[in-house]
């Protein structure tokens, strides 16, 4: 195969050996688990015709499960933008007893299975719980509503957003702040002015992906939704539900619109990466 | 609470109003809400699991972890990760090694691709095989005529959990096997060793590493993993049920106790893995994990 590849031009001339070996394989197993899998939802959903797909994704239940996944994501996601640059700069920028154990628990939502973050939650914010107590008789009700969706992403989202700023913070040059306290800036202003620039691509790397993330969660968010229909149930359990009906057709539109979603924040996630990078080379 | 200034060159005199960094109110300002903010979503959640699990007290705790569907819960999650783990990590190394040591066209879309599990709902990830396995589904009746199960039983199981765990190993590597190029397994080709003996002696020391930390990283993803395995698992008690899985039976039977004692388990996991992964960071220095995404 690599005879052959190379006299194709594709690939450049190299001694090292099993080149035609490893990509084989790596393209085998990832077409067999990943993307001849994947496609199969693709055909399925193009299988139910133009008209029948429509009638299944505006479907009312369809339509809020998918607006309720996507503005909880959305919200959960910019919260964390401002919580995690905040959590980043601390952990980068100051000293304080207990930083390091902090540093190293900020990746507990990737660690932690996501049923367990789940129930956790669920008993922190229901009506008896450590907080759902406090917040109960004001009126604030968390677990069981769409505002506990919220909670469970942020939990979910906060690493990504926290460890994609972090290292840009910590390579931060300390002369342009001084350049920019020279020319008579105030600290707030040098943060608007010099900082936030810098960091803003790596910011909106980190709410893409806690996004994306939280589009699709679903162990850390059922326990604590509640799951009425057309209030707190999120598109990922719609599946779940259209699936145990045996209902493969609902389950696979509903499936196909999260894809879309999904593809498309993956392609943004990219375009900023490629826009910081470039502006990254020039300055 | 001491909070001292950043590590900028700064006159001794002149730290406390040093232009290149916050007054001490604000400092302390922000710090503290910091803390509160991971206080109440990161230290609560953890501290919770474990309270739920010893409400009753220390003897309900062994009881639910040494229950038979327990333990055939933990047997079955051991299982599954004894078998994706080392697939993942074969697969990731083929990748990183073709990926980092050589150039051809369509590189980039391939690491898009290797990433794209990370992209998908884990739902939609125990779906897919159901569309094809499933009774239904494009192979369902030619498996079901030849008496074989992969929906709702345990290939179905690691096959979620493969899928769901498959980037971990390859994205760790890759960065670690581009850093470190490719002249020194020039070297020991030019001097007569074979391609293998010089991916042992050569490559494999250089990555070991990041390699651990993939890993590590993958094997606490396919022990906790629980959409994409309760979409294909059919939570068949004793045999289909992973110990995620049986937290929320559990858990949905009102048997909280028992749910957290299980779910206790599984926190220790991810502690643990913390724990190594922190280590590993020391040891590997920048080098191993840049990336921010798990």
């Amino acid at each position: 195969m690599s005879a052959r590849a190379i006299c194709s031009g594709w690939v450049r001339p190299s001694v090292m050996p099993g080149f035609g070996m490893t990509l084989g394989f790596t393209l085998a197993y990832l077409g067999l688990v990943v993307l001849i899998p994947l496609s199969a939802v693709m055909f399925r959903a193009a299988g139910l015709g133009w008209q029948d797909f429509l009638a299944l994704a505006t479907d009312s239940r369809t339509l809020a499960a998918v607006r309720l996944s996507f503005s909880t994501a959305l919200l959960a996601a910019a919260l964390n933008a401002v919580f995690g640059l905040l959590v980043a700069w601390v952990l980068v920028r100051y000293s304080f007893p207990g930083k390091r154990v902090l540093d190293a628990m900020v990746d507990l939502p990737f660690a932690l299975p996501t049923a367990v973050a789940g129930i956790a939650l669920t008993s922190l914010y229901a009506g008896n719980g450590w907080i759902g107590q406090f917040l109960e008789p004001l009126g604030i009700k968390v677990a069981y509503a769409p505002l506990g969706i919220m909670v469970a992403l942020t939990f979910i989202g906060l690493p990504f957003v926290v460890r994609t700023i972090q290292p840009v913070l910590h390579d931060l040059d300390a002369e342009i702040e001084e350049a920019a306290a020279t020319l008579g800036a105030g600290r707030a202003r040098t943060f608007r002015k010099v900082i936030l620039p810098v960091l803003s691509p790596s910011l909106l790397t980190g709410f893409a992906l806690a996004c994306a993330r939280g589009v699709g969660e679903y162990g850390s968010v059922i326990f604590i939704a509640g799951n009425i229909p057309h209030v707190s149930e999120i598109a990922p359990l719609l599946i779940v539900i259209r699936l145990e009906e045996f209902n493969y057709a609902g389950a696979t539109a509903v499936a196909a619109i999260m894809l879309a979603i999904s593809f498309i924040l993956l392609l943004l996630i990219n375009l900023i990466q490629a826009w910081s990078s470039q502006r990254m080379g020039r300055a | 609470m001491r909070l001292s200034a950043p590590p900028h060159p700064t006159t001794p005199g002149l730290r406390r109003v040093s232009p290149v960094t916050e007054r001490p109110a604000t400092r302390w300002l922000l710090v503290v809400t910091a803390l509160v903010f991971l206080l109440f979503f990161l230290l609560m959640p953890l501290a919770a699991v474990f309270v739920e699990a010893l409400r009753m007290g220390i003897g309900p705790y062994f009881a639910a972890l040494v229950d038979p569907d327990a333990i055939a819960a933990i047997k079955l999650t051991l299982l599954v990760a004894a078998i994706s783990v080392p697939l993942n990590l074969i697969f990731g190394l083929c990748a990183a090694w073709s990926i980092a040591k050589f150039q051809f066209k369509g590189k980039s879309l391939l690491v898009t691709l290797i990433d794209l599990p990370f992209s998908v709902s884990p739902v939609i990830a125990g779906l897919i095989y159901v569309l094809l396995f499933g009774s239904s589904g494009w192979f369902g009746p030619w498996l079901a005529g030849h008496d074989i199960q992969i929906v709702f039983a345990v290939p179905g199981i690691v096959l979620a959990t493969i899928f769901v765990t498959l980037p971990f190993v390859a994205r760790e590597l890759i960065p670690v096997m581009q850093q470190s190029g490719t002249d020194d397994e020039e070297a020991a080709l030019s001097l007569g060793a074979s391609g293998w003996r010089t991916f042992l002696k050569v490559t494999l020391p250089n990555i070991k590493w990041g390699l651990l930390y993939g890993v590590l990283l993958c094997n606490a993803r396919a022990m906790g993993e629980f959409g994409a395995v309760s979409v294909v698992s059919g939570h068949i008690r004793s045999f289909t049920n992973t110990m995620p899985l049986h937290v929320e039976i559990l858990y949905n039977e009102y048997n909280f106790a028992a749910a957290f004692a299980v779910a206790s388990l599984l926190a220790v996991l991810a502690l643990v893995t913390l724990v190594l992964k922190t280590c590993l960071e020391a040891r590997g220095g920048p080098g191993v994990s840049s990336s921010g995404r798990p």
